[in-house]
């Protein structure tokens, strides 16, 4: 959403970049902002899971184990809330923390992996439990520059 | 915010007229100072709601309001299901009936401070807060839905509580016209080893001192005095509440258009009262209810015990349990007729002034105890319904300070160590799992409680009571 300025204003890191993509925080009044960039769709939805799990840590999260998720909405937009809220919901059941994402998106599908370990206390120290992605500041848009971006507000 | 669009009718209301889609005007709250801290995207938000079907007389903002999803933080208003009315999962928000409640300790500060240390360490160790904190309490099916239709009585059943707190709990610590099989297995599951756990953010559990009072015949009726301890608890429906709020506001998203609603914003996501939607949504909302008022009932005890270990004569008594994140249905007064409306409070507190029914006998000559959260280092406030309320904002004020800085800015501006190193040095001991979470919930990140409870009370929205300062605080 352009309200927020042109990335990377107001980045927690603007540098955070990966295979090609890259994440940022954004700031709303009471919670936090989460998105990412990436060629395809898929590959920014994969970078915005990374900027789900920096809310909760700065710790590296090891890619121990798999999980996959799947899920479907009539838009993009609305995918990329489902795909996040999917994440925290794995993240809540299994007490688990993933710092690794792969998104394959066909028809309104999404087929999602999920690579992490379970939360450590001591060394994750997590901050902030998000609660649900909402539809607050969602975006999911190409840019002039080609680049895909996924964003929306997360609750903490 | 640039306040040349409203017009000023008293020192702390600011009325917005309707036009366009507007079908009432927007109220806000607040004094001169507040009003032009809050955000333009919380008016903006207001004014959606103020077009929304079926609202009644006005779209209102608390001093304390700011911007929220769909419905602004601090955003009260209130649907007539005969009017076309419409129930909104944004208006609740996505911690159902998040909310707080104060418990008497009878001990005085001074009894407090020699073990004031142990008392804290103990506090964090016996409160699973945060992520990764693991309660003690797993639900089986057959539990999950009783407590999700018994609520803080369910939990006084099963032994975590006591049988007088009820009283001074909500809707008796039950609230009626629960529907367990409307809760999604999803939002079960998240929720099977959740009970009894503060989480995280904004939600805390802290020991707290009097330090002032502003009204000396309701304190004593409150059975508050000068130097008294009190524990105060700020939490919901944890995961549960989650998973059902992001669940119906997608339902909502998808079926808006066929219920003929247009969404100035999907995050006010909503559907009318009288719809097969918004039956379920209601039912599924008032088990997260219960969920929310057995948790902080679970917490209480869990307080009760850690100071009968300290304090082997103290009684925890509940002052009052009270939600910030609800939609209940209420009769108020409007244009002299009595209607029973649907009052969604979004961060608002529900606020009934003298003489009214659903208080308990003790409490109904003065009004309801409103209990007022502010930052870990500043204080909170306990304030006390005022019957002009009703006429204002259909009984509502502020819940809290607000955030002044978002998260993001705390983070650049505080260090969570140093935090709790002054805090220390100012009689406070914060306990947390995480400093990186102390940081984001720096004091400074947040406005001045005091300046909005001083709005509400102007507003004629509630009266102070008396403020709190704190001892203890356990956040997730």
């Amino acid at each position: 959403m352009q309200a927020f300025g042109a990335a990377p204003a107001g980045c927690r890191r603007s540098s955070e970049f990966t295979g090609g993509g890259r994440w940022e925080h954004f700031a709303h009044d009471a919670d936090i902002g989460v998105r990412g960039w990436g060629s395809t769709p898929a590959e920014a939805f994969e970078q915005a899971a990374k900027a789900l799990t920096a809310v909760v840590t700065d710790a590296n999260v090891l890619p121990r184990s798999e999980v996959s998720v799947s899920c479907s909405a009539p838009d993009l937009e609305l995918l990329f809330v489902e795909w996040l809220n999917a994440i925290i919901y794995e993240m809540a059941v299994r007490r688990m923390l993933f710092g690794q994402f792969m998104v394959q998106i066909e028809q309104g599908r999404l087929k999602g992996t999920l690579l992490g370990e379970p939360v450590d206390v001591p060394r994750h120290a997590p901050a902030a439990e998000p609660k649900g992605a909402t539809y607050t500041a969602l975006e999911v848009t190409r840019g002039s520059d080609g680049l895909w971006s996924a964003a929306c507000v997360v609750d903490v | 915010m640039e306040t040349a669009l409203f017009t000023r009718i008293d020192p702390t209301t600011w009325r917005l007229e309707p036009s366009g889609a507007m079908r009432v005007p927007v109220v806000i709250y607040a004094d001169q100072g507040l009003i032009e801290s809050m955000d333009d995207k919380a008016i903006a938000q207001a004014t959606n709601v103020a077009t929304l079907p079926g609202i009644v007389r006005g779209s209102y903002v608390m001093p304390d309001g700011h911007w929220g999803y769909g419905f602004p933080i601090g955003g009260v208003a209130a649907f007539d299901p005969d009017h076309g009315g419409i129930v909104s999962a944004g208006g609740v928000g996505f911690d159902i009936s998040c909310g707080v409640r104060t418990m008497l300790t009878g001990l005085k500060v001074a009894e407090i401070l020699p073990k004031q240390k142990q008392l804290a360490d103990s506090l964090l160790r016996q409160i699973p807060a945060g992520v990764g904190g693991t309660g003690t309490i797993t639900l089986d099916a057959i539990d999950m839905d009783a407590m999700l239709a018994g609520g803080a009585q369910w939990a006084v059943e099963r032994g975590w509580g006591e049988e007088a707190d009820l009283e001074r709990i909500e809707e008796e610590g039950r609230m009626a016209g629960a529907r367990p099989e409307c809760v999604s297995d999803r939002a079960k599951e998240r929720q099977r080893e959740e009970m009894g756990t503060l989480g995280s953010g904004n939600h805390y559990l802290e020991v707290q001192a009097v330090a002032e009072i502003f009204d000396p015949v309701v304190a004593e009726i409150f059975g508050i005095a000068k130097d008294n301890v009190v524990v105060t608890i700020h939490c919901g429906s944890r995961g549960l509440g989650h998973q059902i709020g992001s669940e119906f506001l997608k339902e909502m998203v998808v079926t808006a258009a066929e219920n003929g609603i247009v969404l100035p914003d999907r995050e006010l996501a909503c559907a009318p009262i009288n719809s097969e939607v918004g039956q379920r949504y209601l039912g599924a909302m008032r088990a997260a209810t219960n969920c929310a008022l057995a948790n902080r009932e679970i917490l209480g005890h869990y307080a009760r015990r850690v100071f009968a270990h300290f304090f082997p004569h103290s009684e925890l008594r509940v002052l009052f349990d009270v939600s910030h994140n609800t939609c209940k249905v209420e009769t108020h007064l409007v244009e002299g007729k009595q209607r029973k409306l649907f009052v969604h409070r979004k961060g608002a507190t529900r606020a009934f002034g003298p003489g009214h029914e659903s208080l308990p006998a003790a409490l109904r000559p003065v009004g309801q105890p409103v209990l007022i959260g502010g930052s870990m280092g500043t204080g909170s406030y306990i304030l006390v319904g005022d019957a002009r309320s009703e006429a204002q904002a259909f009984s509502s004020a502020c819940h809290g300070a607000g955030r002044a800085l978002s998260r993001h800015a705390a983070l650049k501006q505080w260090s969570g160590r140093k935090i709790v190193d002054d805090l220390a040095a100012q009689g406070i001991l914060i306990r947390s799992p995480s400093t990186r979470g102390v940081a984001e919930e720096a004091p400074g990140a947040y406005k001045d409680v005091g300046a909005v409870v001083a709005a509400a009370e102007r507003a004629g929205l509630a009266r102070r009571v008396a403020r709190l300062r704190p001892l203890i605080c356990v956040k997730g």
